[in-house]
This record gives structure tokens, C-alpha cells and sequence, in this order.
């Protein structure tokens, strides 16, 4: 065999490989779980489970597939009048039955795709807990939706939308990155370096009280964020106990000095959901240093 | 002291010997939370040198956490247990049920919806709850507990029927439980706050909680100590107790005001601390033979001791992060109760 026949091969495999990239249509998908999603045609019929992954499905602009999501998906404005079926543990499967979707969806949850398996409804489960898990989910989507072009024009926006962000970050400038605890719920559980919100503040180039090792939201003795004397503090809505009235925290710099930030409920959706908008929690989280960071 | 109209020599020198054990354990009880307390000290989220450092040269940080948060946080706890071991006793000679136990007329579920509505008006712009937002998780929590055991008062029809008393709070928990489940269902991101106050929490004690536990403590123990002969003679059982003279309403209504007192205030300073209301009075029984004016002088300090050590080993275990106090007293008390029940069975 001559070098052009072996290039005339080598062609041919990787046209027949991308064949199914093409057509858009993969037809076997493998999901986090490690199992492989088999349907025959690309799926019209879709109900989403948790947010970010509504948020995806929508940001590939195959929002018309959806027949219902989880009570918590809100955006973009298209779902919120879609069927609601339940929470992630507490889904609606009568409800979910009776829409006969192609495929359902949705993060590891045990009991509800036991069910459906078991009522013969295909799940498609991924891991959306971190960063990296967006880009990934992206790629998956898209290819179990058969618009795998999609996904490269979808993760190049959301990419260049973080770089704008982190570019503009001005604070940055400054000598020292500000220490920050940010602060999930007021027991208090805050969102340390593991946490998705963690990568967000680490990619921001701040600092957390709470390192990695401590787990993704850990409940923290209250007298370790006094310790470690932040000097900026992000919290969710939250009417729990007020920081300042708080034994000790009024020695906290972030306190003392007024640097903290309370995000909205919207921009709460934005912050926690590893999905499309991320760029824009992670600006909220970045107006907020240079606002206050000393 | 002694429950005999007429003393006897007899009578009198063993009175005057479980008086003197009591006073004796009561002591014993005294010193150990002195020295728990000391221990408190050092117990947190810095390295054991660094808090005996701390304590020689204090700067001022030392200052914030050592006084400002570890000692309230220790003297609120053990003043709150100090509570819900009273409350038990108090259920348990009331009720004349071993297993009966502060939370017992509602007051738990009652305080968790206070404190779920409280939650909900932050995320809701629903106006009605725009006060109970105001009023802030500790307040919710008192409110919440007093409106339930006044619900079960009222649908117990008054305070005389033990049966109705104790169905009607069984019937209040199960309601305002469903009640609070409904509500968290339109709104799970107050689940986790709400956990940890399930689960109990001495995170926040200041010393302005140590203040109101202790005033509490005091308004409720003298008061109770000086009702004590009526929970000894209701042990005889309720006809005799009137027999003897004892006026039931009045003993009834007295003694279920002070076990509301006792639980709406600790449930609204820490949370619902499972279990030390249940297991106090058990552990001193255990210990010692009393009547009720010992147990109702034992129960507070077994409560607060068992508090107490709960909130260290809730810090130490697993530092800088805080474990549930509620799960670490379920797990001392509990095993302190079965390895004296065993002791005793084996005849020691």
C-alpha cells in the first residue's frame, strides 16, 4: 500500500467518523453515569430537572424541545410557563410519564431515574457541580440533541464572556487579593474552594477562608470567619442571624468596615447555576470586590 | 424536705443522708461545669497552644474569641441545657410518663415554623410575613413555640386531662410539622438553614443570651422547687394528691407555664436540642434515689453538664467546622444512659 492510499484511508475513517457529527445526530450517547444512552431518533421531547441544565438545553436554542422542567428552572423566560414537574428528589413521575418524553434529563438522583427506568423512560444524567462540568455538559447536550455545531458556538460565547469579565476586573490591580467568605447560609454554611462559587471567586483571584480541604459547603465554627478576619463577605438572600449582631463579628474588617454584599434572589440564580449565564454571576461577584475590597 | 407529716428518727436521718448526697452531687455537678467551663477556653478552632498562648498574652483578636465567643458560647449552652433538663423533669413527673420529654406539647414544631416563616419572608415579598421577618429566627422560634402549646391547650380543653394533653400535643406536632413541610416544599433554599436549627446550634450564644437563658433559669427552677412536694404527691397518683390537699388545676397550669417558659425560651436561643430534656432526669435517677425537689435541683445541672460537654466535643471533633450540637448530646447522653442501665443490670 502506497503513502496516498494510506492517506486516502486515513480520509476516508475520518470521514465516516464525522459522519454522525455532521448529520448532527450521534444516536449513542454516554452520560456521567457511565451508561450509555441509546435512542433512535434525536430526541424532540424533553424534560429538564435542575436549572443549569434548562438553562444549557436553552442556550443551544433547542428551548422549543422542552414540554417541562423542575419548579426551580426560571430562565429563560420561554420556560417558566412550561409543565413543572417537581424538585430533583421529589419529581412529579405521573406527570413526566404522561408528557412521554424522548429523554429526561437530570442530575444523579437515584430514586427518580430508578423510576423512570423502570417505566421506560430514557435518562440522561450529568454532573453539574463544578466549572469544568459546564463546557463538558455543553458538548454532551448537544451531541444527545444532535446540534454538536452548537456546542462549540455556545462554549466559545461563554468563554469569552468570563474573559471580558475577568479582564475588567480592576481590583485586581491592587497589591493584595481580598480575602473573601462567602457565606451560603446563615448556620452558617459557607461555599469554600471546592464549591463551584469557589471557582468562580478563586478565577476572580480572590482569596477564601475556606480552603478545599474543608469540603465543598462546610457548616464552620462561627468563631473561624472571626479568626480569619475577611476583609470582604458575600451572602445569599438570607434572613437568618445579621452578621453584625453576631458574637465577635463585629471585629471582622468586613464588617467593621461595611464590605459586604447581599446578593438578589436573581443573582443567586446566577452565582450557584453551573450553566450558560456564569459570566454574569461571576461579574456580580466581581462589581461587588471592586466596590468594596479594601 | 421529708414528705412525712410526722418525722421519725428513722425518717429523719435517712431524709437528712439523701439530702446531704444530693447537696454532694450537686456540688460535684458545680465543679465539673466550673472545669468544663475552663476547658471551653482552650476548645475551638485554633491549636491548643495557641489558646493557652491566647490566655497568657492576650491581644486583642484573643480577646473577641475567647471572651466574646467562647465563654458565652459555653455558659449559653449549659444554661439552655440547664433548661431542657428541667422541662424533662418537670414532662416526665407531670405526665407521669418516663418517656415524656420538654418538646412534648407541640412547642418543637411550633418553634420550626416560626422560624420557616421567618425564612420564607426574606425570599418571599409576601407582606403578612414581613413582620415575622422583624422579629428574626429568635424571636420566630418563641413566638412559634408559645402559639403551639397554646393551640394544644386549647384543643385539649384546659390542663386537667393528662390523655388529651398528651394526644392533643402529639396531634399539634404532626400538624404544624405538615404545615412547615408544606411551606419548605414552595421554598428549599430554607431547608439547610432550617436543619440547623433542628439539629440544634450554640454557634451564635452571646452574652446577651447567656443573660436571658439565665434569667429564665432562675425564674423557672425556684418556682418549680417550690412546687416539688405536688409532683411527689402526684406520683401516688391524681386522686390521692387531691386527697392530700393539693389544688390540680392550680399545680397543672403553674407547672405547664413553666415548661413553656423553659422551652420556648432555649428553643429560641438554640434550636431544638433533642434528647437532654428526655435523658437528664434519667441520669439522675440513675445516680441517685430522689424525690422531686432533688431531681428538680439534679435534672437542670445534669442538662447543662450534658450541654456543656455536647458544644466542646461539637467544636473539637471536626474543627474549624461545628457539628450539630443536638446529634453530639443524642450521642453522649445515649451511651452514657445505656452503659449505667447495663452496670445496673450486671448487679453494681
Amino acid at each position: 500500500m502506497g503513502v496516498s492510499s494510506v492517506a486516502r484511508l486515513l480520509c476516508l475513517s475520518l470521514l465516516v467518523s464525522l459522519m454522525p457529527m455532521t448529520m448532527g445526530w450521534a444516536g449513542v450517547v454516554r452520560d456521567d453515569r457511565g451508561q450509555v444512552v441509546a435512542l433512535s431518533h434525536s430526541p424532540q421531547r424533553i424534560v429538564t430537572m435542575i436549572p443549569s441544565l434548562t438553562e444549557i438545553v436553552c442556550g443551544l436554542g433547542e428551548c422549543r424541545r422542552l414540554v417541562a422542567t423542575d419548579q426551580y428552572s426560571n430562565w429563560p423566560a420561554s420556560v417558566v410557563d412550561l409543565p413543572k414537574v417537581g424538585g430533583l428528589d421529589d419529581a412529579v413521575i405521573e406527570t413526566i410519564v404522561s408528557l412521554k418524553p424522548d429523554v429526561v434529563i437530570l442530575t444523579r438522583s437515584e430514586r427518580t431515574t430508578t423510576r423512570l427506568a423502570q417505566l421506560g423512560i430514557a435518562t440522561f444524567v450529568l454532573n453539574t457541580e463544578r466549572y469544568d462540568d459546564v463546557s463538558r455538559n455543553v458538548v454532551r447536550i448537544a451531541e444527545l440533541l444532535g446540534v454538536s455545531a452548537q456546542a462549540a458556538i455556545l462554549n466559545a460565547q461563554i468563554q469569552s464572556s468570563v474573559d471580558t469579565v475577568l479582564a475588567r476586573a480592576h481590583w485586581s490591580d491592587k497589591k493584595r487579593s481580598p480575602l473573601v467568605y462567602f457565606e451560603v447560609d446563615s448556620a452558617p454554611y459557607a461555599a469554600g474552594e471546592a464549591s463551584f462559587i469557589g471557582e468562580l471567586l478563586s478565577k476572580l483571584g480572590a482569596r477564601n477562608v475556606v480552603s478545599a480541604s474543608l469540603g465543598a459547603f462546610p457548616k464552620l465554627n462561627p468563631e473561624f470567619v472571626v479568626r480569619q478576619n475577611p476583609d470582604v463577605i458575600m451572602t445569599l438572600p438570607s434572613v437568618g442571624v445579621p452578621l453584625d449582631s453576631r458574637p465577635g463579628w463585629n471585629t471582622i474588617r468586613a464588617v467593621r468596615e461595611h464590605r459586604v454584599c447581599e446578593f438578589t434572589t436573581t443573582g443567586r440564580d446566577l452565582i450557584t447555576r453551573p450553566g450558560p449565564r456564569m459570566a454574569q454571576g461571576l461579574e456580580l461577584m466581581s462589581d461587588c470586590l471592586a466596590k468594596v475590597a479594601p | 424536705m421529708t414528705a412525712a407529716p410526722v418525722p421519725t428518727s428513722d425518717t429523719v436521718s435517712s431524709s437528712s443522708r439523701s439530702k446531704s448526697a444530693v447537696y454532694g452531687w450537686v456540688i460535684a455537678g458545680l465543679v465539673l461545669t466550673i472545669v468544663l467551663g475552663a476547658l471551653s477556653l482552650v476548645v475551638g478552632t485554633t491549636s491548643l497552644m495557641t489558646s493557652l498562648r491566647w490566655l497568657l498574652s492576650p491581644d486583642s483578636q484573643a480577646d473577641t474569641v475567647l471572651w466574646q465567643i467562647r465563654l458565652p458560647r459555653t455558659c449559653g449552652a449549659w444554661c439552655a441545657g440547664a433548661l431542657l433538663g428541667l422541662g424533662g423533669a418537670i414532662a416526665q413527673g407531670l405526665f407521669r410518663n418516663p418517656l415524656a420529654e420538654p418538646y412534648l406539647l407541640g412547642t418543637a414544631s411550633g418553634a420550626a415554623l416560626g422560624v420557616t416563616l421567618c425564612l420564607l419572608s426574606a425570599d418571599a415579598s409576601l407582606l403578612s410575613l414581613a413582620w415575622f421577618g422583624q422579629l428574626g429566627v429568635i424571636g420566630a422560634a418563641f413566638i412559634g413555640a408559645c402559639a403551639a402549646m397554646l393551640l394544644t391547650l386549647t384543643l385539649a380543653r384546659g390542663v386537667l386531662q393528662t390523655a388529651n394533653l398528651l394526644l392533643a400535643g402529639v396531634v399539634v406536632s404532626f400538624l404544624l410539622s405538615a404545615v412547615t413541610e408544606l411551606l419548605l416544599l414552595s421554598a428549599p433554599n430554607v431547608w439547610r438553614t432550617l436543619q440547623s436549627f433542628l439539629l440544634g446550634t450554640t454557634g451564635f450564644l452571646s452574652w446577651r443570651s447567656v443573660v436571658l437563658l439565665g434569667i429564665s433559669l432562675v425564674l423557672t427552677v425556684i418556682p418549680a422547687l417550690l412546687l416539688s412536694r405536688g409532683l411527689d404527691a402526684l406520683t401516688l397518683g391524681e386522686e390521692t394528691a387531691q386527697s392530700l390537699g393539693l389544688s390540680l388545676p392550680v399545680l397543672r397550669v403553674s407547672f405547664l407555664a413553666i415548661l413553656s417558659l423553659v422551652t420556648a425560651v432555649s428553643v429560641g436561643q438554640v434550636g431544638v436540642v433533642g434528647f437532654v430534656g428526655l435523658v437528664a432526669p434519667h441520669l439522675v435517677r440513675q445516680l441517685m434515689h430522689v424525690n422531686h425537689r432533688g431531681l428538680l435541683l439534679m435534672a437542670p445541672l445534669m442538662g447543662g453538664l450534658l450541654l456543656q460537654s455536647a458544644d466542646l466535643l461539637s467544636r473539637a471533633i471536626w474543627s474549624p467546622m461545628d457539628l450539630p450540637v443536638g446529634a453530639v448530646t443524642a450521642c453522649i447522653g445515649g451511651v452514657y444512659l445505656v452503659g449505667l442501665l447495663w452496670r445496673r443490670s450486671h448487679g453494681r
